[in-house]
């Protein structure tokens, strides 16, 4: 379970996120919409350990354990995985170095042993099989010269080779075609488990109406304004953000 | 300054004193020595003044002259040879020179792979060989004064001639060892042939905590036509003094491609000098240098495009930690006739650390109009970017951050085709950044 109480963060003396306050149930696919710059990315930047941001109060407790304190590699082995809006290109990295590396690393900081070379292949086939990845892809270094959606889906492979319990899709549908979308969505819904939760950030219904959530968030003003089940997000479909864009002058 | 005579260092009064102790000692025509002797005398240790030597500057680091080192017997020659691990595993015609001397028990004269001659230097220059005239090919090292230290003093080395397609690698391995510091002047001459190809290796290696100066120069005259892969691998002991040059001519539609690496040494100064000599010739050459502590490790570049319709291509990867210095200092020079010149030279260096630095001059020297020369410089930190996706995925700070060096250094080392090679090099990387505080 995800707790995020009273969070205030600031970047550069800009104050982005206001005393946000947000619980995630294990098993739970929580969507989070609202309008261009009402703190979406930060949040999940911030939940990962991004350093540029400064957080003035506020904790983020996942599974008992508090976030806040740890360095990003420490909550990846916590169980957090961030699925970039842009995922960053790597010259020089082989994608299989960089998975080798992350798997080893989190079964390193879980006192599991390293996985030998075959088992690591066989997985990352299995895995990228599905994710409709070929693997010539895998052999070109991290997402240099991947498409927009290449790109998405390396995001999901790792998410799914990687099993975090708590997973933030921070705009996944950006830049997919419908074709990318179903298989990106597909791919995160074959890893929905009791105990695995999910942050989904879109502005768009589209994306969930292919990952349904459980509850739907809206954010405004570095806050979250509102919540409900999903017939919310067909409403602010429907309506637009303005209803909550107002509570923000206010 | 002009007109104004500087004092003499200890260094240079040593040198002085070394070079009337030892030309009558060392084999073949004192004359041409002393000559050389003179035009290093005329302006001393280069120093911060001299433009070439603006940031390594030899004067202030020189302080004194290590004595020359003598003819090891062959158990000290063995067993430097054994403690000698930089690609020693590669399987190679392997060519040996300890303290400056060329091990000849170590090559097996009679079965030497086809295409190769080998003719000791210390022989050669007492007898006079008809190869000697092929000496010194390059005049921008002739005009050097660490070039002109080596002429002065070298006692050893070998001159090797290549004939045909040789496919086993040609190793040089040169190897200083011995308790107290000691001073060495080794040559090496190649003769490629036209049409012929060589795989080149030399590897540099010297006791640790000891502060020995090797002076190495390996010259290479490549005919037409002929393709040469040389790596070249610095793995001095941590107190060393390591000068050496790199003198190459290169004939017509020739293929040549170069790397060096450097991984030790208190201080190194390696300088290029290449002269595409014929057309339609391609040259790439490389440097991938790891600095520490209080490392400074230089690497000066002088590419002359003698001929038209040449391309060469310099790509320089400097990762400096701690406080140690970093220099490259590239030169292109395109005179007149070489129209059609294609030459790009690019330094990269990675800042680890507060107190490094990096001194980067690239510089293009253009007298003919139809050409097309790029060069660029950067000094630059890790990505904070690529270290958080890296650090989002469960890596460790210092893992996310030797990925990335790896990486960094990886773009200049993947130009070496040998598989072996290239892995020797990788792990020589590796090693290092595990070796990172």
């Amino acid at each position: 379970m995800l707790e995020i109480k009273n969070l205030v963060v600031q970047i550069e003396d800009k104050r982005i996120l206001n005393g946000l306050n947000l619980t995630v149930n294990n098993g739970e696919v929580a969507a989070i919409m609202g309008p261009n710059g009402s703190g979406k990315s930060t949040l999940s930047y911030v939940i990962a350990g991004k350093e540029d941001y400064e957080v003035l109060d506020g904790e983020i407790i996942l599974d008992g354990q508090n976030l806040l304190e740890m360095e990003p590699d420490q909550r990846a082995a916590a169980g957090v995985f961030l699925a970039f809006q842009y995922p960053l290109e790597i010259p020089g990295v082989a994608s299989m170095t960089f998975l080798k590396a992350a798997m080893n690393a989190q079964r390193k900081s879980r006192g599991q042993d390293e996985l030998s070379t075959p088992d690591f292949i066989k997985r990352v086939n299995a895995a990228a099989a599905k994710l409709e990845i070929p693997k010539d892809m895998l052999k070109r270094a991290l997402n240099v010269g991947f498409s927009g959606g290449e790109k998405k889906r390396m995001e999901i492979l790792q998410m799914a080779l990687l099993e975090p319990t708590f997973c933030i899709l921070d705009e996944t549908d950006s830049g997919l075609d419908i074709d990318a979308l179903r298989i990106v969505s597909e791919g995160v819904n074959a890893l929905r488990s009791p105990d695995r939760s999910f942050l989904v950030i879109t502005h768009y219904q589209r994306l969930l109406n292919h990952i349904v959530p459980d509850t739907v968030h809206v954010m405004s003003a570095g806050r979250v304004v509102k919540s409900g089940g999903k017939e919310l997000a067909l409403e602010l479909e429907a309506n637009g953000y303005a209803d909550y864009r107002e509570s923000e002058a206010a | 300054m002009a007109g104004v005579t500087l004092m003499k260092t200890p260094a240079e009064t040593g040198l002085v004193q070394a070079f009337e102790t030892v030309k009558a000692t060392l084999p073949g025509d004192v004359e041409s020595r002393a000559q050389a002797f003179e035009l290093f005398e005329r302006n001393g240790l280069p120093h911060r003044r001299v433009e070439e030597f603006k940031y390594t500057d030899l004067r202030a680091l020189m302080r004194e002259v290590a004595p020359f080192a003598k003819v090891p017997s062959a158990d000290e020659a063995k067993t430097a040879l054994r403690d000698a691990k930089a690609l020693a595993e590669i399987n190679a015609l392997q060519v040996p020179f300890v303290n400056g001397h060329f091990v000849r028990d170590a090559v097996d004269f009679k079965n030497l792979p086809e295409g190769v001659e080998i003719v000791p230097l210390a022989e050669a220059l007492a007898s006079g060989h008809d190869w000697l005239t092929r000496l010194s090919p390059v005049e921008w090292a002739r005009q050097n004064p660490v070039y002109q230290l080596n002429s002065s003093f070298m006692a050893d080395g070998v001159m090797i001639r290549i004939v045909g397609q040789v496919t086993t690698p040609v190793h040089l391995r040169f190897v200083t060892s011995s308790a107290s510091a000691v001073a060495t002047a080794t040559r090496v001459l190649v003769l490629i042939e036209d049409g012929a190809s060589v795989k080149l290796l030399e590897t540099h290696e010297s006791t640790n905590g000891v502060s020995h100066q090797p002076n190495d120069v390996v010259e290479l005259i490549a005919g037409d036509q002929t393709n040469v892969h040389h790596v070249r691998v610095n793995a001095e002991g941590d107190q060393a003094l390591a000068l050496s040059t790199f003198a190459v001519k290169i004939g017509a539609e020739a293929s040549f491609n170069s790397i060096n690496v450097v991984a030790g040494s208190a201080t190194s100064r390696h300088q290029v000098f290449a002269i595409l000599n014929g057309e339609n010739t391609k040259a790439q050459i490389n440097g991938a240098t790891m600095l520490k502590g209080r490392q400074h490790g230089d690497s000066t570049l002088v590419v002359e495009h003698a001929a038209p319709h040449c391309e060469s291509r310099e790509l320089f990867k400097t990762v400096v930690d701690n406080e140690a210095t970093g220099v490259f200092q590239g030169k292109i020079i395109v005179p007149h006739h070489a129209q059609k010149t294609d030459g790009r030279m690019m330094s990269a260096a990675l800042l680890l650390a507060d107190g490094a630095a990096m001194n980067n001059k690239p510089e293009l020297e253009i007298f003919a109009d139809d050409v097309q020369c790029a060069h660029g410089a950067t000094c630059g930190q890790l990505d904070e970017d690529l270290l958080f996706y890296l650090m989002a995925r469960g890596i460790p700070k210092k893992e996310a951050e030797s990925l990335l060096i790896q990486a960094f250094l990886g773009e200049a080392i993947e130009f070496v085709d040998n598989e072996d090679v290239r892995e020797a090099l990788v792990h020589t990387v590796e090693e290092w950044l595990k070796a990172r505080t």
